[in-house]
């Protein structure tokens, strides 16, 4: 049955790893231990070298407050905040919880919007990283149906 | 092959506005396909890079927690009409694409 | 609930459509649109075109987002190259359609004489192919749903003009996509008024449902769910299999008649396809 085979995948299928090949094609490092890890904590950790960020206003996150599809969730990211140099987006409660991280080269907007996938009800954190340190906004989207294809 | 990359990029002032629309499957490697009962191997944009008249704009990470057929829109100053954008993906299976546009 | 809709469904058949023998199609579209118009009275006509869209607000926001750079644009571009192929014999696919591009979707599905049956536009493009000696495209296959995309796209802003006139064969077949529409089927006994009439709007589990009028107007869609194109027998194929019933094959005989009833209920929609859902 659809339902028993997806939980069996989920139990019993090791996560390999994410790794991108190869080195000489990428502009940037590509920060893999960080999208490898399997906590929010150890994601920002590992990424900005913290998991304190201090809650901001200035961050807006613009998504849905239920996904229709957790597959394909449109979120619009934007911050008034001066001197970014990095966004990311951290799905709590993904298997791995960095969803992607963009540098703000300077000249460039600290905005930007994608569509991501969610596996299941869970907080969705911007972390914004300033010269001033890091801040964050999160918000609650509802999904039904979980998106990672399972 | 026609190119898995579209992008429409707009200048206002000296702006611009990047839109782009990648065809890629970005799979997670925990899907299982339906009539091969097998599990579909990762593959996933793992890169993307936006370039302005030589100069790096913009870089994005991703994971494979983003959609498949990926849509990923920002903006960019010292931006002009008539500048070249250059837009190049990177995969993890060493899968690469760019495409170059013309700012309108 | 399913004895209350039991008891019920036969009632609001009876609103919907007339039940003499000499069924009018324009008489059952006009009271078709005046069930929706009745049920959701702030919703103006058009928006049916729009599917769930114009009745879920925050599931309207993120297509809307989506909109912004929809995943389709690639089928629509495949779907030019296909359609500007050109056959072994020297000709394409325009030299079997009288019409100019945009004029093409807008008239489907439509009765043939000579076929004696509903040909949709997949068939058509399928009839197209065989006379020109090129073998027939699989309609389960991408590319047929490329071609039809990018028809669909070509024809946005015309209004779909679906014809059943004075042919007895025609009006037949009208007739039994009708029936269709209206008889339960499957372990869970619904129709497909069930949904997409008397529950349109409440939920079936986490979805809300869509209305019937309107609903032709936007296939073949791009599912986020499968990340592919999808035609509109491919959705009846899911509903029929979504309520425990054997689903009939793409263009068969019944989905053909129940497409020809469908696009005829939206009959003045404007083609606003391919469209981007979940």
């Amino acid at each position: 049955m659809h339902i028993g085979k997806r939980m069996f995948i989920k139990g019993g299928l090791a996560l390999a790893a994410l790794v991108a090949l190869p080195r000489a094609l990428l502009a940037a490092v590509w920060p893999e231990k960080a999208f490898n890890v399997t906590t929010a904590s150890e994601a920002m950790n590992e990424l900005l070298g913290s998991d304190q960020s201090v809650p901001s206003d200035e961050i807006s996150l613009k998504a849905p407050e239920i996904a229709e599809n957790g597959a394909v969730v449109p979120v619009k990211i934007k911050t008034t905040l001066k001197n970014v140099q990095s966004i990311s987006i951290v799905v709590e409660k993904n298997p791995r919880p960095l969803a992607a991280t963009v540098e703000i080269l300077p000249g460039t907007l600290p905005e930007f919007s994608s569509r991501i996938k969610m596996r299941e009800t869970s907080d969705v954190m911007v972390v914004v990283k300033t010269d001033s340190g890091l801040f964050n906004t999160s918000k609650e989207i509802k999904v039904t149906i979980g998106g990672c294809g399972g | 092959m026609a190119s898995t990359i579209k992008v429409k990029a707009k200048v206002s002032g000296d702006i611009a506005d990047v839109k782009s629309l990648m065809l890629h499957p970005m799979e997670t490697g925990t899907r299982v396909d339906a009539e091969t009962e097998a599990v579909v191997p990762m593959h996933f944009i793992t890169q993307l890079t936006f370039t302005n008249n030589g100069k790096v704009v913009m870089v994005a990470n991703f994971s494979t927690a983003v959609s498949r057929d990926p849509y990923f829109s920002f903006k960019f100053s010292n931006a002009s009409v008539g500048d070249t954008l250059k837009v190049a993906w990177v995969d993890n299976n060493g899968g690469t694409d760019e495409i170059e546009s013309v700012l309108e | 609930m399913r004895k209350a809709i039991t008891i019920i469904a036969p009632v609001l058949a009876a609103l919907f459509v007339q039940q003499t023998a000499l069924a009018d199609p324009e008489e059952d579209r006009l009271a078709f649109i005046a069930f929706y118009q009745a049920r959701f009275p702030e919703i103006p006509i058009a928006e049916y075109a729009n599917g769930i869209y114009a009745i879920d607000e925050d599931a309207r926001e993120q297509w809307l987002e989506i909109e912004i750079f929809p995943p389709y644009e690639f089928a629509v571009e495949q779907g030019q190259e296909f359609w500007e192929e050109v056959f072994a014999d020297g000709k394409t696919y325009a030299d079997c359609f009288a019409q100019p591009i945009a004029e093409i979707r807008p008239l489907y599905p439509r009765f043939d004489s000579d076929h004696d049956t509903v040909v949709t536009l997949e068939t058509e493009i399928n009839y197209c192919r065989t006379a020109h000696n090129e073998p027939e495209l699989d309609y389960a296959k991408p590319e047929i749903t490329a071609i039809t995309a990018y028809l669909a796209f070509e024809a946005r802003g015309n209004k779909l003009d679906i014809r059943v006139g004075d042919d007895p064969r025609a009006l037949a077949a009208y007739e039994a996509g009708k029936q269709f529409y209206y008889s339960k089927r499957g372990q869970l006994n619904f129709a497909c008024v069930d949904c997409h009439g008397i529950s349109s709007g409440l939920h079936a589990r986490a979805d809300r449902l869509s209305a019937s009028l309107g609903h032709t107007t936007h296939f073949p869609v791009y599912r986020s769910k499968f990340g592919r194109m999808l035609s509109i027998h491919e959705r009846f194929s899911g509903c029929v299999f979504d309520v425990r019933a054997k689903p009939f094959a793409l263009q068969s005989e019944e989905f053909r008649n129940l497409e020809y009833f469908l696009n005829y209920m939206s009959n003045g929609f404007e083609v606003n396809g391919p469209g981007a859902r979940k």
